[in-house]
């Protein structure tokens, strides 16, 4: 079967659209008749992960790719960088700054969330050039 | 689902105002007039509410209904005292009822405030054993919305019957007792401002049979009552409503009812309910401990069968709540239970591709290719809210691409020799890209 590929651009200037990405997707595995429980882990690793995009790395590219087994979503941008992906996977510890955190994000539960609801998740990341975040969730239901 | 909306289809001109404030999309219009897609109509009465030419309407019971019963009892809705102007005293409404024909009158506010009560208690019982956050069941178009499109939201919903169904069952226990009559010759008749409830008078969501004889339009209630209550120089002291359970009228009362402090969010507006219960699914905004969803303006007093400006409504029905004492009806000997649903709600999903995955993703990729050639004006001419419901409708076989006027205008286009640079001819005005560059402002 051929898995279907679904591809968005993330703005990163645009804070009021921060969101967004993650909500069509999420209808779009819905109409695809993929269980309630898949769509909403889904929904909020691709979330998290697209407010990372916004908050640290002025945006990005968010790719969801639905095959027969299990649905990847990767997360690309040319940011910062990592420096400490130890760190930055505790919970609680975040590098957002403050005029993000005014408006009740930068609780540092970002990544921890997205490790949390996916099966299983890589981060490649280089200082200077940018991050990668490929996570996995498998369907449960068969073809 | 069963839906108490209907078309009058002498009165339709097929003009599409209706499918384009459809909130689920569910209506077509073919053959000279609208179409519901009934397994996603929610009975919202948003159609109702625009259609110009009064052809959509909601069915309800008709008022001679009544007397098919021995001893008629009428539930009038909190929100019908506010359809009448200076309305000092809630007496004289329940006193014009009783002098247009019913026996009896059970105030649904009554119930309202009993089954507040029985919230706060459980509230304060189950702590944080309660889903967060925990949503109203007192909309039934809500309920419905939930069940068919927020489905991880199901398990947050009250599992508390609605107030008029407390009422019902109260009322006619009150009867027999009163009249000593068997319960099937009591009917028991409600006043509502809704198609949603119509439905669910007859099919409840979650109760095993009909509690309610049937529902009466608030609006054709209106036009009888108001040359009795013109008439009535002593109105008999009838009522027993308390602030608590007329306030259940605007949105906001029921949720001021269970006194959580600040953490209640009350929204009104099927669109507002959309987006608000988005972020929720989604594990978002969880400082919020209830959240009490109605899909009218400002709650019931904006549902489409009631007259008044639900703005005006809600202001009288301020007005009248500050003469009523806080809290009358207890709940005495009932307890959560008395006010239990007899049954779970399901997800009923609408609108999915198929049930084979392989087959629904292939079905995606044509419907997207496909909305991608169409203009993308979202105009409604074909008969669909839009390009994209077009696209899908087409590639689940209900449309077919002609039904789109510029795909028909770009073919014969073709057909008579043009080209590309002939583009602007078929296409609709905002598209077109040559022309004079006039302001037009």
């Amino acid at each position: 079967m051929e898995p279907l590929h679904l591809q968005y651009h993330v703005n990163g200037d645009d804070f009021t659209s921060a969101g967004e990405v993650s909500s069509e997707i999420k209808q779009t595995l819905r109409r695809l008749g993929i269980s309630p429980d898949i769509v909403r882990r889904c929904s909020i690793c691709m979330y998290e992960g697209e407010m990372n995009l916004v908050i640290h790395a002025s945006g990005g590219v968010a790719e969801a790719i639905i095959g027969d087994r299990d649905i990847t979503l990767i997360l690309r941008d040319n940011g910062p960088g990592i420096p400490d992906l130890e760190q930055a996977m505790q919970e609680g510890f975040s590098t957002a700054g403050q005029g993000v955190r005014e408006l009740g994000f930068g609780a540092g539960m970002g990544l921890p969330n997205m490790k949390r609801y996916s099966d299983e998740m890589r981060v490649d990341t280089e200082i200077g050039k940018g991050t990668t975040v490929t996570m996995k969730i498998f369907l449960s239901q068969s073809v | 689902m069963v839906n108490s909306v209907t078309l009058d289809k002498d009165e339709c001109v097929g003009c599409t105002t209706c499918m384009k404030h459809c909130p689920t999309g569910a209506i077509r219009v073919r053959r000279g007039r609208a179409h519901i897609l009934t397994q996603r109509c929610i009975d919202c009465g948003n159609c109702v509410r625009v259609c110009p030419h009064k052809a959509k309407k909601a069915v309800c019971d008709s008022f001679d209904a009544i007397f098919g019963y021995s001893y008629k009892v009428a539930l009038p809705a909190p929100s019908l005292y506010g359809q009448f102007h200076n309305l000092e005293d809630i007496n004289i409404v329940l006193t014009a009822l009783l002098d247009i024909g019913f026996d009896d009158v059970f105030e649904v506010s009554r119930a309202a405030e009993i089954i507040s009560e029985l919230m706060r208690k459980k509230v304060a019982q189950s702590g944080d054993k309660l889903p967060v956050p925990y949503i109203s069941s007192a909309c039934p178009t809500a309920v419905r919305l939930v069940c068919m499109r927020f489905p991880e939201l199901i398990p947050n919903i009250s599992d508390a019957i609605a107030p008029v169904e407390l009422a019902a069952r109260l009322a006619r226990k009150e009867a027999i007792k009163k009249t000593g009559l068997p319960a099937d010759k009591i009917g028991v008749f409600f006043i509502t401002p809704c198609p949603a409830k119509v439905t669910t008078a007859w099919h409840p969501l979650r109760l095993e049979n009909r509690v309610i004889d049937g529902a009466i339009s608030m609006a054709d209630i209106y036009k009888r009552l108001l040359p009795a209550m013109k008439k009535i120089t002593e109105p008999k002291k009838l009522s027993k409503s308390s602030l608590i359970g007329v306030g259940w009228a605007r949105s906001g009362g029921e949720a001021s009812g269970l006194l959580v402090g600040e953490r209640y969010l009350a929204v009104d507006g099927i669109d507002n309910i959309i987006k608000i219960l988005s972020d929720f699914e989604d594990g978002r905004l969880s400082e919020v401990s209830f959240l009490e969803l109605n899909a009218c303006t400002q709650g019931c007093v904006g549902g489409c069968l009631a007259v008044e400006n639900p703005y005006v409504a809600k202001g009288r029905i301020n007005r009248l709540m500050r003469k009523l004492p806080v809290s009358r009806n207890k709940a005495s000997d009932l307890t959560y239970d008395d006010i239990k649903a007899e049954r779970e709600l399901e997800y009923q999903p609408v609108g999915q591709l198929d049930d084979n995955l392989e087959t629904a993703m292939q079905k995606y990729a044509q419907i997207k290719e496909l909305t991608e050639q169409l203009p993308g004006l979202d105009c409604g001419s074909c008969g669909a809210p839009s390009c994209e419901a077009l696209a899908e409708d087409i590639v689940l076989g209900y449309a077919s691409e002609e039904d789109c006027i510029f795909k028909m205008r770009e073919r014969m286009l073709y057909i008579t020799g043009g080209n590309e640079a002939d583009a602007d001819a078929y296409l609709p005005p905002p598209f077109r890209k040559g022309g004079d560059e006039k302001e037009i402002d």
